[in-house]
Parts: C-alpha cells; sequence; structure tokens
C-alpha cells in the first residue's frame, strides 16, 4: 500500500531524513517511535506534501501511484489521512462546513456523487458518537477554543467521516487523557482495523499501543529506521530508553 | 468651466488613494448627487448595498441622519466599477447608532473604497464599522473613516476595524482613519490589519482534500463573514456572502 524507499527531504537547508525505508501493507499497523527531533513529523508531512518539505532523493509510492507527484488534496482523495501533532485551527469555519466541503471534495476526485446535507449530518453524528466527541462541537469553527485532547479528538472524527485507506496520525496520542486515549485507540480500530487499510502510528508513549496493537514497531532516529522489531519492542523501549535499544 | 476643474484629485483628503483618473467618464454634476436617508427617532432601518457592475465608476454617496435612539445599520459590498466607491456620512443624534458592515473585493487594475464620516455631534451616539478587504492582482481597497465627537458628546462609542487579505502580491489595502476628538468622556477604538492566507490553514485544509480554489473560498468567505455579523437576517446574509463569493471566484 505504501512504499517508502531511500528517502531524502530537507526543510530549510537542513537535511532531515537522510535515507529513510519503510513498507506498509494492508491490513498492517506499524507504530514509529524516536526520539524528538528525530524526524517523525518531518515524514508525516512529507508524506502530505507540505510546501517547504523538499524530496531530494528517494520515491514514494502508495496503491501503485507516484505520491511524490501528486497535489496535497490529490492525495487526500488517493485515500491518504494526516492526523496533525499540532491541529490548525480556522477562524470562521464551521467542522461542518469544512469536513463537508473536504468529503466532497475527495468524492469528486474519485468520481463519486457528492453527499446531501441530510447524508453528510448522519455520518457525522456516527463518528462523533464513536469518538464521544459532543455534535455541537462540530458546529463550532474548526479547532478554535477546543483544549489539546478535543482537537486530537476532532481529528479522529474527520478521519471517521473521510474513511481514508492509509492514516498517517501523528502523536494522535498526546494531550489526551486516560479515558480519552482508550476512546481515539478504539476509534482507530473502529475506523481503520480492516483488510484493505493501513496505519502509521507515530507515538512517544507504549500506552496507545496497548489499545492499537501494532505489528510493527520502528524506531526513527536522525532521520532513519535504525530497528524494526514487533509490539515487544515498544515495551523494550519503554523500559530502557532509545540510546540502549538503538546502541543494542 | 469643464467639469475637469472640479473633479477631486488625490491631493484632497477624502480621495487620498483613489483612481480619479476613472471620474472623467462620469456625466457631469454625478458626482454631487448624494442620496438622503433620514432614520426617525427611535426607529430602526437596515440597508444592504451592492455596489457592482462593469461601468468605469460605480459610486454611492449617502447622507444619513439618525434621530435619537434611532438605529441604522447599513451592509455594503464594493466589488464593481474600475473605481468602487460608497461614501457615506452619518450625523448621529443622542443615542443614536451607525453600523456599517463593509467589503470591499477586487483585482485587475481596480480600486474599490470606502470613506465614512461619522459625526457624533451629541452626547451618548455610538457607531461600529467593520471593513474587510480582499485583493488581489494590482487592486487597492481604501477605507477611510473619519469620526468627529464634539465637546459635549460625551459618552461616545465608536469603534472602527479594518482588515485587508492580500491574496496575491501586487495588491493593496489602505486604511485611514482619522479621529477628531473634542469631549473627554469617550470610547474610541480602531483596528487595522493587513495578512495573506494562512499557509498552515492551507495545507491543514489540502490535507483533508480540499482543492487550493475551494481553500480559498473558505478561507475568505471566514474573512469577509466579520463584516456581516451583525446582520441578524440570515438569509440576507447568505445572499451578500454568495454575491462577493461569486465575485472572488469569477475573477480568480
Ligand atoms: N521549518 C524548519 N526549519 C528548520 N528545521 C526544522 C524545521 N522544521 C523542523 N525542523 C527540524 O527538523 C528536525 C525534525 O523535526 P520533526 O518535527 O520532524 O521531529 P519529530 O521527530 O517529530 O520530534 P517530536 O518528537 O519532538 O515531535 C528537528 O531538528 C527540527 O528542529
Ligand atoms: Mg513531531
Amino acid at each position: 500500500m505504501l512504499k517508502i524507499d531511500n528517502l531524502h527531504a530537507t526543510v530549510g537547508d537542513t537535511e532531515i531524513l537522510r535515507g529513510l525505508s519503510l513498507e506498509v501493507n494492508a491490513g498492517e499497523i506499524h507504530a514509529i517511535m524516536g526520539p524528538n527531533g528525530a524526524g517523525k513529523s518531518t515524514l508525516a508531512y512529507v508524506l502530505g506534501g507540505r510546501p517547504g518539505y523538499e524530496v531530494i532523493a528517494g520515491t514514494v509510492s502508495f496503491m501503485g501511484q507516484d505520491l511524490l507527484a501528486m497535489e496535497p488534496h490529490e492525495r487526500a482523495a488517493a485515500g491518504l489521512f494526516l492526523g496533525f501533532q499540532y491541529p490548525v485551527e480556522i477562524p470562521g469555519v464551521s467542522n461542518v462546513q469544512f469536513l463537508r466541503e473536504a468529503a466532497n471534495a475527495q468524492r469528486k476526485g474519485r468520481g463519486e456523487e457528492p453527499l446531501s446535507g441530510g447524508e453528510f449530518l448522519k455520518l457525522a453524528k456516527e463518528k462523533a458518537a464513536l469518538l464521544k466527541l459532543d455534535m455541537e462541537m462540530l458546529k463550532r469553527n474548526v479547532n478554535v477554543g477546543f483544549s489539546g485532547g478535543e482537537k486530537k479528538r476532532a481529528e479522529m472524527v474527520q478521519m471517521g467521516i473521510l474513511d481514508p485507506r492509509l492514516a498517517v496520525l501523528d502523536e494522535t496520542d498526546s494531550g489526551l487523557d486516560i479515558d480519552a486515549l482508550k476512546t481515539v485507540g478504539e476509534g482507530i480500530n473502529a475506523i481503520m482495523r480492516s483488510p484493505d487499510k493501513g496505519v502509521l502510528l507515530i507515538t512517544h508513549y507504549q500506552r496507545l499501543l496497548d489499545y492499537v496493537k501494532p505489528d510493527y514497531v520502528h524506531v526513527l532516529s536522525k532521520g532513519r529506521i535504525v530497528k524494526t522489531g514487533n509490539a515487544e519492542l515498544a515495551l523494550d523501549l519503554e523500559r530502557e530508553g532509545y540510546d540502549e535499544v538503538i546502541a543494542a | 468651466m469643464s467639469q475637469a476643474a472640479l473633479l477631486p484629485t488625490r491631493r484632497d483628503e477624502a480621495w487620498r488613494y483613489s483612481d480619479t483618473d476613472a471620474l472623467g467618464t462620469l456625466a457631469p454634476g454625478r458626482l454631487d448627487a448624494w442620496r438622503n436617508i433620514d432614520v426617525g427617532a427611535g426607529e430602526q432601518l437596515v440597508e444592504t448595498l451592492v455596489l457592482d457592475g462593469s461601468d468605469p465608476v460605480a459610486l454611492d454617496r449617502l447622507r444619513v441622519t439618525i434621530g435619537e435612539g434611532g438605529h441604522f445599520a447599513l451592509f455594503a459590498l464594493v466589488i464593481g466599477g474600475d473605481l468602487g466607491r460608497l461614501e457615506v456620512e452619518v450625523s448621529l443624534a443622542e443615542g443614536a447608532h451607525f453600523e456599517l458592515g463593509g467589503v470591499t473585493l477586487g483585482g485587475g487594475e481596480t480600486t474599490r473604497e470606502i470613506v465614512t464620516k461619522v459625526d457624533h455631534g451629541q452626547p451618548g451616539a455610538t457607531s461600529n464599522q467593520v471593513v474587510r478587504s480582499v485583493h488581489w492582482g494590482k487592486s487597492a481597497g481604501n477605507f477611510l473613516g473619519q469620526i468627529e465627537v464634539a465637546r459635549h458628546a460625551q459618552k461616545t462609542d465608536a469603534g472602527q476595524s479594518f482588515k485587508g487579505l492580500l491574496l496575491e502580491r501586487g495588491a493593496s489595502v489602505n486604511s485611514v482613519p482619522q479621529l477628531e476628538i473634542f469631549a473627554d468622556d469617550v470610547k474610541c477604538a480602531h483596528g487595522a490589519a493587513i495578512g495573506q492566507l494562512d499557509e498552515q490553514a492551507g495545507f491543514y485544509m489540502a490535507a483533508r482534500g480540499l482543492p487550493p480554489e475551494t481553500a480559498r473560498r473558505l478561507m475568505v468567505q471566514a474573512f469577509i463573514g466579520d463584516a456581516f455579523v451583525a446582520m441578524v437576517d440570515d438569509e440576507a446574509r447568505e445572499a451578500m456572502t454568495e454575491r462577493a463569493l461569486e465575485q472572488l471566484e469569477a475573477r480568480l
């Protein structure tokens, strides 16, 4: 589904990703862990096509297509979802309007009929309930005045509505209280655990992985994957820290 | 005497950023035509205006008097003409209120402007003016707002807020607040800001699948929304917003 090969990318003049390779097959959940500044968010942004993140070498194919040749909105329509470490506030635009426009833009990109207002609201209600987010929140402006945890849950509601093939979730667990972490973990499973979907879960903590069991755990350090293992690896990391595990 | 000799020039304060060359096409006497609006004591009046069209000049000049405790709200789109210009002179009686929500929008070489003169000649009157300007190409958007507060007009509360959104390099906006305050117990707030489309929000929207034109339309809609928040009639507000966005899409 996603194949990253020898990816090098710069931000400004600094090379942040330095030969990163990774493959996610349909039906798999991969966790990426790694120290602050390792390049995890950079990887997410490069996959999303954020301006200013320049790929200088390597390839990325997504569902058989050259991901790097696509515009950011085309990547979304092709089924890529980026969960932001810091979801962006958009004053003056309600979640409902934003998400309906987004869902329909994606459908249009895939040659599907748009959702009617009623159909959209039904879908939004269902996903808000799944994430235990009050529907009233979705009538408010996108992320404006949301608490850190509410923003992360709203991201997952967005994911539920947009129903992507591959979700790249950048620290969706940070800022969540204990109950919300469980809700979000179960939400991720409900939305993304499927034989034709994949997840790339960027996280610092083992706790989320208790709910969303990864098939693989990778350690990203200094712009490349330096170690890959199964769910056990996350436990080792939690116990011993990155330095120990990377050196081992 | 030829009309040219009588036309304003950019040396006139109220025409400082205007396109006075465009005025030459006006019929003689057109500039002297003012519309009068009188709002009686205790009355409420709401007026919506759209200055559009492809004539070289789209001009409207209003002289408004608002009686004691009267309330006048004006919502306007200035989106037409090489020069589009809305001029409003308001005189407020005691306890009267004037509300303005104005939007200028334009591209190419157009100039679109709102020029107001609010006379707080009596105590306890209030005014609130919100102007949003969205420009691209080499277009200019201007808001010249003059406020006069007479010596005995205590408890005056006059607010002005201007924001410009430049969609392309080369466009410009100008805001000239002019406050002449002779009373001492007065609240006059003025704010002005100029910005570009928020790149972070643009990428966030793209990451959710919105093409750049749709993202831009949503952001412009949100931006001009401030000018129409005081509109109580939802349908009228939506119609004004839609009209502005049509213009945006036609020109982009
Ligand atoms: N705009 C930028 N200009 C210069 N350097 C940048 C820029 N953005 C990120 N970096 C640098 O790139 C490196 C990787 O940052 P990134 O955000 O990808 O790290 P991360 O692994 O997500 O860290 P964290 O765990 O703290 O979220 C950091 O050293 C950071 O300072
Ligand atoms: Mg990060």
